[in-house]
């Protein structure tokens, strides 16, 4: 028995897991639409490879991961391309974004696919096989599985079937019906870290699963660690610490500690790969809430919201809008056409009877049961003044990045305080100001660079000048010595070095003078040079105040979701 | 709302504040019991002055009244202070104290949450000062006194400032247990010899060691119901019992046992009700126990060396000015910054 740690902390929200769980997944059929944004991971955007009017097979690689950081889009099922253009994702913000959106041609055809021996092959061709192959976490936080794989060896591989979120049963539902083949996904996982122990974690709410996984990893050296219910617990810090007793230090990863951790569901999605040559084209989704018979679907990925909402019967009247994730720190969207991604576990359909509206918030009394409730042992209530009077320095000594918003807090407050969305606005302003600040600095940097390269031309330009002189000086004191040749040939060279030390002297003053001393008497070529450095610098300064792109690797929110 | 999470524990400030209240009952009950109605007369006083000062107070900050009334606070306020002072005090005493505590202490702070003091400690404390004599005139437990006042003289006095005819002040109230031991060593009685008086009971004051028996039965619920946690009155026991006990042991004859302290006065009120005040104590734990630790010692200091017959109230007040320090000296370890965070790295 391994001995179970504890981590600071956690709630017991209502489970809501019965709902969905009784009933075995089905496979939803073949949309009429499929939009697939080509975000669907962290990291940098893959890069289209289809045009619309093309036609594509199932499996068919859409888009190429661009980069490491980076996973592949494939056609979840055969038909044509009809777009590649912006459409609203799921976000928080509503925002459109890049996304391939097929017509399905009913045929289902397979492209070319086969399954392949990855001990025959070296590991990084393993990783590469991965990340073209789409795999990316499928806890919600959609890291590619390549990158957090690719540290080895590690101590201790942990597996993620805790699933701590209310309502979401995908994870217990695979683990019930496929626990065979997310074992033999774990020992792709084994293979690729050569983790001295294998333990799965998974909550004493889903004895079924346990019990599955239990006989499904018999002999094979893996374990199955039945951990108390207690949201997060599927935290990847948390379940790490829960496992090992240790703690993922502050801003680092599992594998700074010795420990590598994936979620059941990604192992599953990697025996298909290598097993079955199927990239990452659908997932399992917990469709639940607001429906008539909630249920689990194996859904292919760009499924909308609401033919998945027709398969479990239908909304119930009064449904008001859909949770995608879990109701702690799931995502709220109003559209039923949106799609399916490769991080959406569960559809809730929100009703006000399920999810009553929050009454107004009163001022926090400083009860600091949010403080109990934190798994990061932050002080929620100060975290909460500090983002309220905008003292972001604070905020931050505070430790307010090592918040992983799970939500804990907000769910105990007795004053109802959003606090969460205190901490992201804190942390979104954090973000942009060092963004600015970062801009500003390569400005600046790069302008002194661009003063110091003038300068050193100048100096340049007047010493080659100066060479040139002195050698037009010098010839013409041979010449002006030549026709004298009666002179004594030991005259020669004093006459000569006094002519160089004038020169240099001459050179010395040009080189003096042609520092910019003042603007005026300019020629036409001087102003045209200034006038370029204005340009530049313009440019400069537009750049510094411009708010730049997205930075990629650094959304910390992210980071912290289970996975 | 449109943000997770979208869920949230059926909790409220009013249920919070409304368990304190229903925790106070038992204590006011056995108070009922030994002193008579009054004191239900002053909590009921001060609880209509507290609201209507709230009121008030709220509209002339441009804030909506009722989710701010129907949050009990003021109403607790009210309670705590009628409990402190005698509960014979005339009824514009009770009012006075009650409506500084809620328009000055709470909400020229900027109201609940943001006062700093304790408000009804700060009502105490403005009337302890301003009408010192009237804060002596606590009732004579039954079975004490020769004379025992009706309901109906009671609230003659509150409200008329009469007594009876037959009867004088000194005939129906008494000072506190407190204070007597210290007017009385001041003679230099010995202890045992006071003890011996008839308002003294089996640890404390007759009747008031009850009321305080009252006030742990409700502090211990409040506990098990996990409204407040066991730092502060643990480390306010601890300190108090420790600092009496020292002077105890050197010299029993003038120092009394440190049984006495923790029972007498408003100990175990100040315990349970009064430091564990969430807006005016610090939040973290280890800031708990410091900062009731402190109040432990201030009480004691004040009852045995300063001028007032007890000390809670001026402890929590001079505690509650150090709540920021103690704050943030003694933030916990936050997860990944501790040592367990920085073992052995993984084949890096």
């Amino acid at each position: 028995m391994r001995t179970l740690f504890r981590f600071h902390g956690g709630v017991h929200p209502p489970e809501h897991k019965l709902e969905s769980s009784g009933l075995p997944s089905a496979r939803a059929p073949l949309p009429g639409l499929l939009v697939l944004p080509l975000q669907q991971h962290i990291g940098a955007k893959p890069k289209t490879l289809v045009q619309a009017g093309d036609r594509v097979l199932k499996g068919q690689l859409l888009a190429r991961a661009e980069g490491n950081l980076s996973a592949g889009i494939h056609a979840p099922t055969s038909g044509t391309v009809l777009s590649v253009g912006t459409r609203a994702v799921p976000h928080p913000s509503g925002m459109e974004d890049l996304c391939i959106t097929i017509a399905p041609d009913g045929e289902d055809q397979w492209a070319q696919h086969a399954p392949f021996d990855y001990l025959a092959m070296p590991k990084e061709e393993l990783l590469t096989r991965l990340r073209d192959g789409g795999i990316v976490g499928l806890g919600g936080a959609t890291f590619p599985t390549h990158v957090k794989f690719a540290a080895a060896p590690v101590h201790t591989l942990v597996l993620n079937g805790a699933e701590c979120e209310p309502w979401i049963t995908t994870d217990d539902r695979l683990m019930r019906e496929r626990a065979a083949e997310i074992v033999q996904g774990i020992e792709i996982l084994r293979h690729l870290v050569n983790p001295a122990e294998t333990v799965i974690g998974i909550e004493d709410n889903k004895p079924e699963a346990i019990a599955a996984m239990r006989e499904a990893c018999a002999n094979t050296g893996i374990e199955v660690a039945v951990v108390p219910t207690l949201y997060p617990t599927g935290g990847e810090k948390q379940l790490v610490k829960i496992l090992t007793g240790k703690e993922v230090p502050s801003g680092g990863r599992p594998f700074n500690i010795g420990v590598t951790c994936g979620n059941v569901a990604t192992a599953y999605a990697v025996h298909r790969l290598v097993h079955h040559g199927e990239p990452m084209i659908s997932r399992m989704v917990t469709v639940t809430g607001a429906v008539k018979t909630p249920q689990n679907f194996e859904v292919l990925l760009g499924t909308p919201i609401s033919e998945l909402v027709q398969l479990a019967g239908g909304a119930l009247p009064g449904a008001d809008g859909y949770i995608l994730g879990g109701p702690m720190m799931g995502l709220h969207v109003g559209d039923d056409r949106l799609p399916i991604v490769k991080g959406t576990n569960c559809v809730i359909v929100k009703s006000p009877q399920l999810f009553p509206p929050q009454p107004p918030a009163l001022p926090c009394i400083r009860c600091t049961r949010c403080a109990q409730a934190c798994p990061a042992d932050l002080q929620p209530q100060e975290l909460y003044w500090f983002a309220k009077a905008r003292d972001f320095g604070r905020a931050q000594e505070y430790n307010l990045f090592d918040c992983i918003e799970c939500g804990a807090c907000a769910y105990v407050c007795p004053s109802h305080i959003p606090l969460v969305q205190y901490y992201r606005y804190a942390k979104g302003e954090i973000w942009a100001r060092e963004k600015e600040k970062n801009a500003a600095d390569a400005a600046r940097v790069r302008h002194e660079f661009r003063l110091e390269r003038m300068e050193r031309d100048k100096r340049e330009k007047a010493e080659k000048l100066a060479q040139k002189e002195k050698a037009a000086l010098a010839q013409s004191a041979q010449a002006a010595a030549d026709p004298a040749p009666g002179g004594g040939a030991a005259q020669a060279p004093a006459a000569t070095s006094e002519i160089i030390a004038a020169a240099a002297e001459r050179a010395r003053q040009h080189a003096a003078h042609a520092q910019p001393k003042n603007t005026g008497n300019l020629t036409p070529e001087q102003q045209a040079e200034i006038a370029d450095i204005e340009a530049r610098r313009a440019h400069i300064r537009e750049i510094a105040h411009k708010p730049t792109e997205s930075r990629p690797t650094e959304s910390r929110p992210t980071e912290s979701r289970k996975e | 709302m449109l943000s997770s999470p979208f869920i949230s524990k059926p909790d409220s400030v009013s249920r919070i504040m409304l368990t304190v209240l229903l925790a106070l009952v038992p204590g006011i009950a056995i108070y009922t019991w030994y002193y008579g109605p009054a004191i239900l007369v002053s909590i009921a006083l001060a609880s209509v002055t507290a609201l209507a000062t709230e009121a008030a107070m709220l509209k002339l900050r441009n804030r909506p009244v009722t989710p701010f009334l129907s949050d009990y606070s003021a109403l607790l306020t009210a309670w705590l202070l009628a409990i402190s002072i005698p509960s014979l005090a005339p009824w514009w005493m009770v009012v006075v104290g009650t409506a500084f505590a809620i328009a000055v202490a709470k909400h020229l702070y900027g109201g609940l949450g943001s006062n700093p003091f304790n408000p009804a400690m700060v009502g105490y404390a403005v009337l302890i000062i301003s009408f010192p004599s009237n804060m002596t005139h606590w009732l004579t437990p039954i079975g004490v006194g020769a004379n025992t006042l009706s309901f109906a003289d009671q609230l003659s006095y509150i409200f008329g400032g009469h007594l009876p005819n037959s009867l004088t002040l000194d005939a129906v109230t008494t000072a506190t247990p407190l204070d007597t031991l210290k007017t009385q060593l001041h003679l230099d009685r010995p202890v045992a010899d006071i003890f011996s008086m008839p308002i003294y009971g089996h640890i404390a004051g007759k009747g008031s060691e009850l009321v305080a028996l009252g006030f742990l039965i409700g502090g211990a619920w409040l506990m098990f119901k996990r409204i407040i946690t066991w730092h502060i009155p643990a480390a306010f026991f601890g300190m108090l019992f420790a600092t009496s006990g020292i002077f105890y042991l050197i010299d029993p004859t003038h120092y009394v046992s440190p049984l006495f302290h923790i029972t007498a006065g408003a100990a175990v009120l100040g315990a349970f009700f009064i430091l564990t005040d969430p807006v005016t104590g610090p939040t973290t734990p280890r800031g708990k126990l410091i900062f009731a630790a402190g109040a432990g010692f201030l009480t004691y200091m004040i009852r045995v060396f300063g001028g007032f017959p007890d000390g809670m109230a001026f402890a929590t007040l001079l505690m509650n000015i150090c709540v920021p320090l103690i704050d943030a000296y003694t933030q916990p370890a936050v997860f990944g910054h501790k040592e367990t965070g920085k073992q052995e790295g993984g084949g890096k």
